[in-house]
C-alpha cells in the first residue's frame, strides 16, 4: 500500500513509530500534485521547496527527540480564504491577488502548533460565493471523478485535492453548504461544525453569522483528527464558543438505539432518483446497525433557500465594503480615471447638461466605484447589489428583518425535530455533480442546489457530509448527517460507524 | 420681545478614557506619528474580527447613569454602513435601534441669573468607533490626501441631547456642565484640542407670525472647536435663518435637513455639498459582535462608582458652607481635586467662607500665575486650613495674613512656623494693655477726642501699637483703647 | 414590487460599484428574477417571531483594557495600493 493511500491517523502513527518520515511523505504527495493538478486545478499555489522544507524540519525534530503534534509532518491544503502571515491569501478574488496578510489566522496558527505541513492553498469561488468553484478569478477545478463536472464549491478545491490524493487532510470554509456540497460532489468527507466551535479570526468574512471553518478528508475518522486541532475556543472572536471539546467516548461504538431522523420535505419534488435511492440505501445500512428511523418534518425548510439569499448578501455587501481600493486590494488606474471624468464632464457640459455635470461622480467616489467593478467577479457583484439593495431604506423590514424572523422559524423546527432524534440524515444536494459550465448563466438555478445544505448555516447546527453511492455515469452521491448544536461527538460517531460498513470512501477518481 | 426662539438640540461625541481601543489593543494615546497605532482589527483588514473593550462599556455605562440615564436590560452593535477613506471597513461600528442608554437630563443654571435653571433632556447616549483623520492637502482637488488610522476604533460615546436650549448661552451652560460632569467622573479627559469632545448643533428657529408659530428647516452645525465656537455659530445661524425665512418663508419639512459647517475664522456658517447628504447607512446588527446585558447589579456598581457630581456639591457648598451661588460654581469649576483640597482644608479650618475666600482669591492665582495644578500645590489642604483657623481663633492677625501665606507658599513652612519666622506671636493680653495705657498717657488729645465722641481718633493709636510690636492685633489694641479712656 | 434598472443604478452607486449598459440590463433581469423567488417569504407569519441575527446566541464577551503592540508602520501601510512613509493616499477627500 502507498503512502497516499494510508489515512492520516495511519500516517500519523507510522510517523510517530519512525516508519515514515515526513520528507518522504510530503514528496509523494508532491509528485501527485505535478502530475494531476495541472488537469484538475485544486490548488492556485503551492510551494514545494517550502513544503520540503518543513517535512525536513519537522523530521529532525522528531530525531532529537521532541514532542510534537498529532499531525506534526502530514500535509493539509487550506483554502485560500485564511490568513497566513506573510503569504498572499486571494479568496481566488482579483482584488485580493496581492495581498498578504500581515498575521495567522487562529486555525492556521493552530495548524502551524501542530507541526502539519500547509502543503498549498486551494481555488475556490470568488469570496467563497459559489457553489462549482467556477466563480474564481484565476482558474477552473475539475472534479476528479470527471474533469467536465464541477468539483463543487465553494471549497472545490480543497474537496479535488483530497479526492485526488493531493493532500491527505484539507481546510474548507462553510456558509451555505461549502464544505460539504464539493465534498459529496468529490466522493470524500466535508464537517460543518456547530458556528462557534472554530474560531473565524483570520477567515476573511462572507457572511459572518453563517461561516464557519472545517475539515475535508476521506474517513470521518482523519475529519475527527483535524476537527480536534482546529475546534476550540478563541478569545479573539466574539462568536466563538467557550465550551470543551470532548472525545470521552471513541467514536467507533455501536449505533444500537440511535434515532435518525428522516425529514418528509427532503423527498419532495426536484430530487434525482439516483440520488433519491443512494440516500435511502444509507437509510437502510443505519436500520442494519442498529439505528431506528423516525419521520420528522421540517416544514420552513422550503423557505430556508430564500432566507439564506437574504442574509448572506446582506452581510456579504457590508463585510465586502472594506474594498476599496484605499487600505489594501486593488485600484484603478488613477490617471485613466481622472481622464475618464474629465471627458465625461466636458461632454455634459458640450451638450449643455450643466445640471448632469454637477452630479458626476468625485474623483475618489468613481476610484471607488472603477476600483471595486473591475476586481470583483459578476456574481460577488450580485450578491453585494442584492444585499444592498435588501438593506436599502424601505426594504429592511421586508427582506432582511423578515428573513431573520423565518431563520428563526426554521431553527425551532430543527429543535423540535432534535428533541425526537440524533441526527437527522439526508442529501446533500438534490443532483450529482454537474457539468462545469452549466448553470453560470442562471444564477437562481445554482442557489437552488444549496436546499439541503444552507439551514445548517442558518441555524448553526454541525453537518456531516459523506459519500454514499455513485451515480450510473460513476459521480459520486453524498450523505448528510445534521445533529442539534454542539452534538459533533454523535455526528463522528454516525459517521465513521456508517463508513466501518460501507466502502464507498475508499474508492479513488480515475485520474 | 424677541422676534423668534432659537431650538437647539447638542450631539456631543466624547472620547472614553481607555488605554487601549474599543474593539482591539492598539493604544489611544494622542500624537503619535501617523499609521502608528494600528493593527489588523482596527483597519479592518480581510479576516479581522473585533472583541469589546469592556473598560469602554464601564465608563460608558458611569456616564449614562451620571446623566440620570435608563439602561435597557439588553443593548447591541450595528453597523452604520457609508464609503470614507478613514473608515476602512465601509462601515463604523455603532449603535442604531437600542443604545446602551437612553432618556436622561442634565441640569444647567446661571449663576449670574441670565437664564432660569433648568432641566436638559438626554434623549440618548451610545458607543461607537471613531473614525480616522484625513489630512488634506493644501491645494484641495490636486494631490492626494493621506489617510492616518491612528484614531479609527478609539471608544466614542455619542450624547444626544433633546432640542431643549433655546439660546446660545444655554447651549454654552449645557456643554460646560457636560464637560464638568464627564471630568468629576473621570470618564474622559474632553480636550477639544485633541478631539476628545466634539459637538455638532441641530438648531432652528420657531417664529411667532401674527399668533401662529412657524418653525424654520432643522440645520446641522459641524466643524465647531470650542464652545465659544459653538455659542458664535449658533447666534450665527440663528440669525441666517431669520433672513432667510424673510426671504424666502422656507418652512420645517419643505427640504430634508441640511448640514452647514462653520468657518470660525469668516464667522459664518457654510452648506456642505447636497451629495454628502443623501445617505442611506444600512444599519444591520454586527454579526461579529454579541449583544450586551447590563445586570442591576452593575447599574448600581456604576451609579456607587460616581462619587459626589458636580450639581450636588454646588448645592451642598451653598446649603452646608453658606457659600454664593457664585462661590460655589467657581469651586466646582476647578474641579474634583480642587473640591477635594476645599474640603479637607475647611474640615480643619472649622470655616468654610474663610477657606473659600483663600482658596478663589490667592490659591487660585498663585496656580493660575505658575499654570499648575492643585496637585502639585506647596501648601497643603491641612496646612491652609490651620492657617485659616489660627487667623480665626485670633492667634493670627489678619492683617499678617499675607505675610504668613506667602511665606508658606515660598518655602513650604507649616502656618505656625511660617508665623515663627516672621516673628508673629500672640500678644499677651495684660502686654497689650500695658502697651495701650502707655499709649493713652503719651496721647491726651485723642484722649480727649474720643472722650468728646471721635471714636475713629483711636486709629492713629493703632498704628503706633503696630509699630511698636508687630504683633499686636489692631482689633484688640482698638478695644482695649476704648475700654481703658471709658474708665478714665 | 417591481425592480427598475433605475432602482438597480441606484443601488450600484450605493455599493460603490459601476456597471456598463449590458451588465445594467443582466444585472436587473437577474435581481429581478431572484428578488422574485426570495418574496415567497412574504407568505411565511412572522408575527411576534424574535429575529436571529447571530447562530449562536452568546452575550457579553469582552477583553480587558490593555495595550498590545500595533503593526509596524510599513506592515500596516505594506498592502494599500497607493501609500507614501506616513499613511494612505487617496483621491482628494474633498473631490473638486
Amino acid at each position: 500500500m502507498s503512502l497516499i493511500e494510508l489515512s492520516a491517523a495511519e500516517q500519523s502513527r507510522k510517523l510517530a513509530a519512525g516508519e515514515i518520515s515526513s520528507v518522504e511523505l510530503v514528496q509523494a504527495y508532491l509528485d501527485r500534485i505535478e502530475k494531476y493538478d495541472g488537469s484538475v486545478g485544486a490548488f492556485l499555489r503551492y510551494d514545494t521547496g517550502r513544503a520540503i522544507a518543513a517535512a525536513k524540519e519537522i523530521d529532525k525534530r522528531r530525531a532529537a527527540g521532541e514532542t510534537l503534534g498529532p499531525l506534526a509532518g502530514i500535509p493539509v491544503a487550506v483554502k485560500d480564504i485564511l490568513a497566513e502571515r506573510g503569504q498572499r491569501t486571494s479568496c481566488a478574488s482579483k482584488m485580493l491577488e496581492e495581498f498578504h496578510a500581515p498575521y495567522d489566522a487562529t486555525v492556521i496558527a493552530r495548524l502551524k502548533a501542530t507541526d502539519a505541513v500547509l502543503i498549498g492553498r486551494t481555488n475556490m469561488d470568488e469570496f467563497a460565493m459559489g457553489g462549482s468553484t467556477e466563480n474564481s478569478a484565476f482558474q477552473t477545478t475539475q472534479n476528479p471523478w470527471n474533469l467536465k463536472c464541477s468539483p463543487g464549491g465553494s471549497s472545490g478545491g480543497a474537496a479535488a485535492a483530497v479526492a485526488a490524493d493531493f493532500a491527505p487532510l484539507s481546510i474548507g470554509t462553510d456558509t451555505g453548504g461549502s464544505i460539504r456540497q464539493p465534498a459529496g460532489f468529490c466522493g470524500i468527507v466535508g464537517f460543518k461544525p456547530t458556528y462557534g466551535r472554530v474560531s473565524r479570526f483570520g477567515l476573511v468574512a462572507f457572511a459572518s453569522s453563517l461561516d464557519q471553518v472545517g475539515p475535508l478528508a476521506r474517513s470521518v475518522e482523519d475529519i475527527a483528527l483535524l476537527y480536534s486541532v482546529i475546534a476550540g475556543h478563541d478569545p479573539q472572536d466574539s462568536t466563538s464558543l467557550d465550551k470543551p471539546i470532548e472525545f470521552a467516548t471513541p467514536i467507533d461504538k455501536p449505533l444500537e438505539g440511535l434515532k435518525i431522523g428522516v425529514v418528509a420535505e427532503h423527498f419532495a419534488e426536484g430530487l434525482d432518483s439516483e440520488v433519491e435511492s443512494a440516500v435511502r440505501e444509507a437509510f437502510a445500512t443505519y436500520e442494519s446497525l442498529g439505528a431506528k428511523l423516525v419521520e420528522v418534518s421540517l416544514p420552513h425548510s422550503k423557505y430556508a433557500v430564500a432566507t439564506y439569499y437574504v442574509i448572506a448578501p446582506c452581510e456579504a455587501s457590508s463585510n465586502l465594503a472594506r474594498y476599496d481600493g484605499v487600505h489594501y486590494g486593488y485600484r484603478s488606474d488613477q490617471a485613466k480615471l481622472a481622464a475618464e471624468l474629465a471627458a465625461e464632464r466636458a461632454a455634459l457640459e458640450e451638450a449643455g447638461e450643466r445640471g448632469a455635470a454637477e452630479d458626476l461622480d468625485t474623483p475618489l467616489v468613481r476610484m471607488y466605484r472603477k476600483s471595486r467593478s473591475e476586481a470583483f467577479g459578476p456574481e460577488v457583484k450580485r450578491r453585494i447589489m442584492l444585499g444592498t439593495y435588501a438593506l436599502s431604506a424601505g426594504y429592511y423590514d421586508a427582506y432582511y428583518l423578515k428573513a431573520l424572523q423565518v431563520r428563526r422559524l426554521i431553527r425551532q423546527d430543527y429543535d423540535k425535530a432534535f428533541a425526537e432524534v440524533d441526527v437527522i440524515a439526508g442529501p446533500v444536494t438534490p443532483t450529482p455533480p454537474f457539468e462545469l459550465g452549466s448553470l453560470v448563466d442562471d444564477p437562481l438555478a445554482m442557489y437552488l442546489v444549496d436546499l439541503y445544505t444552507v439551514s445548517a448555516n442558518l441555524t448553526g447546527i454541525p453537518a456531516l457530509s459523506l459519500p454514499c453511492g455513485a451515480s450510473k455515469s460513476g459521480l459520486p452521491i453524498g450523505l448528510q448527517l445534521q445533529a442539534k448544536p454542539l452534538a459533533e461527538e454523535t455526528l463522528l460517531r454516525a459517521g465513521h460507524m456508517y463508513q466501518s460498513a460501507t466502502d464507498w470512501h475508499t474508492r479513488r477518481p480515475p485520474l | 420681545m424677541s422676534k423668534y426662539t432659537t431650538i437647539i438640540g447638542l450631539e456631543v461625541h466624547v472620547q472614553l478614557a481607555t488605554k487601549s481601543k474599543l474593539f482591539c489593543r492598539c493604544s489611544t494615546q494622542f500624537g503619535a506619528e501617523p499609521n502608528t497605532q494600528t493593527c489588523p482589527v482596527c483597519i479592518g483588514m480581510p479576516g479581522s474580527l473585533p472583541v469589546m473593550n469592556e473598560e469602554a462599556l464601564n465608563l460608558a455605562l458611569q456616564t449614562a447613569v451620571a446623566l440620570n440615564c435608563t439602561i435597557p436590560p439588553l443593548t447591541k452593535w450595528d453597523r452604520k454602513q457609508y464609503y470614507y477613506p478613514d473608515l476602512p471597513k465601509g462601515y463604523q461600528i455603532s449603535q442604531y435601534d437600542m443604545p446602551m442608554s437612553e432618556h436622561g437630563h442634565l441640569e444647567i443654571s446661571d449663576s449670574k441669573d441670565r437664564f432660569e435653571t433648568k432641566q436638559i433632556r438626554i434623549l440618548r447616549a451610545h458607543l461607537e468607533e471613531d473614525a480616522g483623520k484625513s489630512v488634506h492637502d493644501e491645494v484641495a482637488g490636486r494631490a492626494d490626501s493621506v489617510i492616518d488610522l491612528n484614531r479609527t476604533g478609539t471608544p466614542l460615546l455619542e450624547i444626544v441631547s433633546e432640542p431643549d436650549m433655546r439660546s446660545a448661552l444655554e447651549a454654552r451652560a449645557y456643554l460646560d456642565e457636560l464637560k464638568l460632569l464627564l471630568t468629576y467622573i473621570g470618564v474622559s479627559d474632553c480636550n477639544m484640542q485633541e478631539g476628545s469632545l466634539r459637538v455638532d448643533a441641530n438648531v432652528n428657529l420657531h417664529i411667532d407670525k401674527g399668533g401662529e408659530k412657524i418653525a424654520t428647516p432643522i440645520v446641522e452645525i459641524k466643524n465647531m472647536n470650542s464652545f465659544r465656537a459653538v455659542e458664535r455659530a449658533i447666534e450665527y445661524e440663528a440669525g441666517r435663518q431669520y433672513k432667510v425665512w424673510q426671504e424666502t418663508g422656507a418652512k420645517l419639512g419643505d427640504s430634508p435637513k441640511q448640514t452647514r459647517g462653520w468657518d470660525d475664522a469668516a464667522g459664518v456658517t457654510r452648506g456642505q455639498r447636497s451629495k454628502e447628504e443623501s445617505s442611506d447607512y444600512r444599519y444591520f446588527p454586527d454579526p461579529d459582535l454579541v449583544p450586551v446585558s447590563f445586570s442591576d447589579e452593575q447599574v448600581d456598581a456604576a451609579k456607587a462608582s460616581l462619587g459626589e457630581l458636580p450639581s450636588t456639591i454646588r448645592e451642598s457648598l451653598q446649603s452646608d458652607h453658606g457659600l454664593s451661588a457664585y462661590d460655589a460654581e467657581v469651586l466646582v469649576n476647578q474641579g474634583r481635586t480642587l473640591i477635594d483640597y476645599y474640603q479637607s482644608a475647611v474640615k480643619v479650618a472649622g470655616d468654610a467662607k474663610g477657606v473659600c475666600n483663600w482658596v478663589t482669591q490667592d490659591v487660585l492665582r498663585v496656580l493660575k500665575e505658575s499654570d499648575a495644578g492643585i496637585e502639585t500645590f506647596s501648601i497643603t489642604a491641612a496646612s491652609l486650613g490651620d492657617f485659616v483657623a489660627k487667623q480665626k481663633s485670633g492667634e493670627l492677625p489678619t492683617a499678617r495674613g499675607r505675610d504668613v501665606f506667602d511665606a508658606m507658599l515660598e518655602k513650604g513652612l507649616s502656618a505656625a512656623d511660617a508665623m515663627h519666622s516672621l516673628g508673629i506671636e500672640e500678644v499677651d493680653d495684660s502686654e497689650l494693655e500695658s502697651l495701650c495705657q502707655s499709649l493713652l498717657e503719651a496721647n491726651p488729645r485723642i484722649v480727649d477726642d474720643v472722650k468728646g465722641g471721635k471714636q475713629q481718633a483711636v486709629g492713629a493709636l493703632i498704628g503706633q501699637a503696630k509699630k511698636q510690636n508687630p504683633n499686636a492685633d489692631p482689633s484688640k489694641v482698638r478695644q482695649i483703647c476704648l475700654d481703658l479712656i471709658a474708665k478714665m | 414590487m417591481s425592480l427598475t434598472s433605475d432602482d438597480v443604478e441606484k443601488v450600484a452607486l450605493l455599493a460603490r460599484l459601476m456597471l456598463s449598459p449590458d451588465e445594467l440590463e443582466s444585472m436587473t433581469a437577474e435581481m429581478q428574477q431572484i428578488v422574485g423567488y426570495v418574496d415567497q417569504l412574504a407568505e411565511v407569519d412572522t408575527t411576534g417571531i424574535e429575529p436571529m441575527a447571530h447562530a449562536v446566541e452568546l452575550r457579553n464577551v469582552t477583553k480587558d483594557d490593555n495595550v498590545a503592540p500595533s503593526l509596524p508602520r510599513g506592515e500596516a501601510l505594506a498592502n494599500a495600493p497607493k501609500h507614501n512613509e506616513e499613511g494612505y493616499l487617496v483621491p482628494a477627500v474633498l473631490g473638486d
